[in-house]
């Protein structure tokens, strides 16, 4: 068995699912390559032939792969998969983006956002917001795999001393062009990425009381992330949202302001190691997952939260 | 322009599924069955299209049993002008759904074609994607904003950290976000007048695609519970137990 993990970078540094994604691939079993596709991104191959474990890093450099656009990475993808076993990539925006077209080229089927590697060809997988766990087999020839960041700790940073092997292959698929990125700078984690959590719900109101999250997660070095119910009601961007349509997290502490604890919530964070709730309801179904409870008013408990930090 | 929307019969969200005691699967026994949420999203998405003046056709098509005409008609009453079903009793999975797609694709020759991001039952995320490749087709996924201009179509697209905008020669697809729009409801007259839009049905076969499922499914089972904890009474106390019990915060 050979494995192709596929980076998910931003031509600088490598995400931390791509190491998850690593440590999914080593539980398969056999040599796991990595492909780096981007612009100016050496770096990111340098990083990757540093991680414990991995034979051989393939480095793909070219403006063609710059913004990680599925039309022409998949087409590079597809064409280095023919000497693998097995195609794996972080079930990130950007995983998620290119994988299903490699999928498709090689005409296999795709496993998504696995959380367990049962054998080389049997994984399993949530479904249904996580409200079920399929072990799903694959009889395709070749596995496309996604896998879920939270699920399988990091490999180390640091470790190996894998070469790194320069692809000339272009493949520029000519149909779509990058417009631009609004990515958000911020001083505070990743949310999934994060080891601490904080998340409102619709009881904070309106976006201005996400205020009131940011002293507590300053002093956390916590990432803030909202519920469904607080992302429709506009009171914050859809990337904050944590829950199967948003963000997977499984931070070491998530505390959860003002969300009642819909099945789409749970889905998201209920890997946590330590839960906390905070809400006035003290019949929300959030205080059946959480650890630690607190039914108080969050406009009250928030600043002598922050007060006693 | 001709829009295309491929839409899921699926479980309704508000339903909470169980597993059956048998691990075979969920038990979807009369359960309520919906128009897939994101799917419900790229239908209004077509239709705004339309009353925008961008599109002149919008037709919606679903791959399933029979019983998926409910949810086409519910499409054709939120504005579509006609709907396809391609039959099979087959249980679809994703590439085999593109497949057949891609197959209706060459014959209607949409310029946009709109999926959900994913189904809310199987969660894959692939099925649009999938289609994309197969056609050759430029991708907008995850899209919170879709614009026409010069022949192309323009997508701002949710990804981790913030928002990615596109441009795409068309024809090309879309996969909706959750902000894209908000989906009307379905009016009295406009069900009434659903009924007599026109719905045709093809099968696989006609299309001359193999929709043989190659993932096995081996079982279904309920996720590990977690166990509820305690209640703290105050601020005070909960920060000492996550300091000197939970050992999370120094």
């Amino acid at each position: 068995m050979s494995i192709l993990v596929v980076a998910d970078h931003d031509n600088a540094t490598l995400i931390p699912a791509t190491r998850a994604t690593v440590a999914a691939a080593q539980n398969v079993g056999g040599d796991v390559d990595v492909l780096v596709a981007g612009e100016n991104c050496r770096a990111v191959a340098e990083a990757a032939a540093k991680l414990p474990g991995v034979n051989k890093v393939l480095l793909a450099d070219n403006a063609a792969y710059g913004h990680g656009l599925a039309e022409s990475l998949a087409l590079l993808a597809a064409e280095v998969a023919a000497n693998y076993s097995h195609v794996m990539a972080p079930h990130t925006s950007m995983g998620r983006n290119f994988l299903p077209r490699v999928a498709a080229l090689l005409d296999v089927a795709q496993i998504s956002d696995i959380i367990e590697v049962v054998s080389e060809d049997t994984f399993k997988r949530p479904i249904y917001a996580g409200n079920a766990i399929a072990t799903v087999k694959s009889n395709d020839a070749k596995k496309v795999v996604s896998v879920r960041g939270t699920a399988y700790d990091p490999v180390p940073e640091e470790g190996g001393s894998a070469s790194i092997e320069d692809l000339s292959a272009v493949h520029d698929a000519g149909t779509s062009t990058w417009v631009k990125d609004d990515i958000v700078a911020s001083e505070r984690p990743e949310l999934t990425a994060a080891r601490v959590v904080i998340s409102g719900g619709r009881g904070m109101q309106n976006g201005e009381n996400f205020k009131l999250l940011e002293g507590i997660a300053d002093k956390l070095g916590a990432a803030i992330g909202a519920s469904r119910a607080a992302v429709d009601a506009g009171f914050v961007p859809n990337d904050m949202q944590v829950g199967q349509t948003g963000k997977i997290v499984a931070p070491d502490l998530y505390i959860a302001v003002g969300i009642s604890g819909a099945i789409q919530h749970l889905a998201g964070m209920k890997d946590s190691k330590v839960i906390v709730a905070i809400n006035k309801d003290e019949d929300a179904p959030i205080f059946q997952v959480a650890d630690y409870g607190l039914v108080a008013d969050l406009f009250q408990a928030l600043p002598e939260l922050e007060e006693r930090l | 322009m001709k829009v295309l929307v491929p839409v899921k019969r699926v479980v309704d969200y508000n339903v909470k599924v169980r597993v059956k005691p048998d691990k075979s699967g969920v038990d979807l026994n009369n359960v309520k069955m919906s128009v897939n949420p994101f799917c419900e999203i790229a239908v209004e998405e077509a239709v705004r299209m339309k009353e925008a003046g961008i599109a002149d056709e919008v037709v919606a098509v679903s791959v399933g049993t029979k019983a998926s005409q409910e949810q086409l008609r519910t499409c054709l009453a939120l504005g579509a002008d006609r709907a396809v079903l391609i039959e099979t009793d087959v249980e679809a999975q994703p590439l085999g759904i593109a497949k057949a797609l891609a197959a209706l694709q060459e014959k209607e020759k949409a310029d946009i074609v709109i999926f959900g991001k994913q189904s809310i039952d199987g969660d894959n995320s692939q099925t649009g994607q999938m289609f994309a490749a197969l056609t050759g087709m430029p991708q907008g996924t995850f899209a919170s904003k879709v614009s026409v201009a010069d022949g192309k179509l323009e997508v701002t697209r949710e990804v981790d950290g913030g928002l990615q905008t596109v441009s795409l020669t068309l024809p090309a697809v879309v996969s909706t976000d959750l902000r894209l729009n908000e989906p009307r409801y379905a009016s009295l007259p406009n069900i009434m007048k659903a009924k007599k839009k026109p719905l045709d049905v093809v099968t696989p076969e006609e299309l001359g695609v193999d929709m043989t499922p190659t993932l096995e499914v081996i079982s279904v089972e309920p996720p590990p519970e977690r166990k509820g904890g305690i209640k703290v009474a105050s601020v005070e106390e909960l920060v000492d137990k996550l300091k000197n019990e939970a050992k999370v915060i120094s």
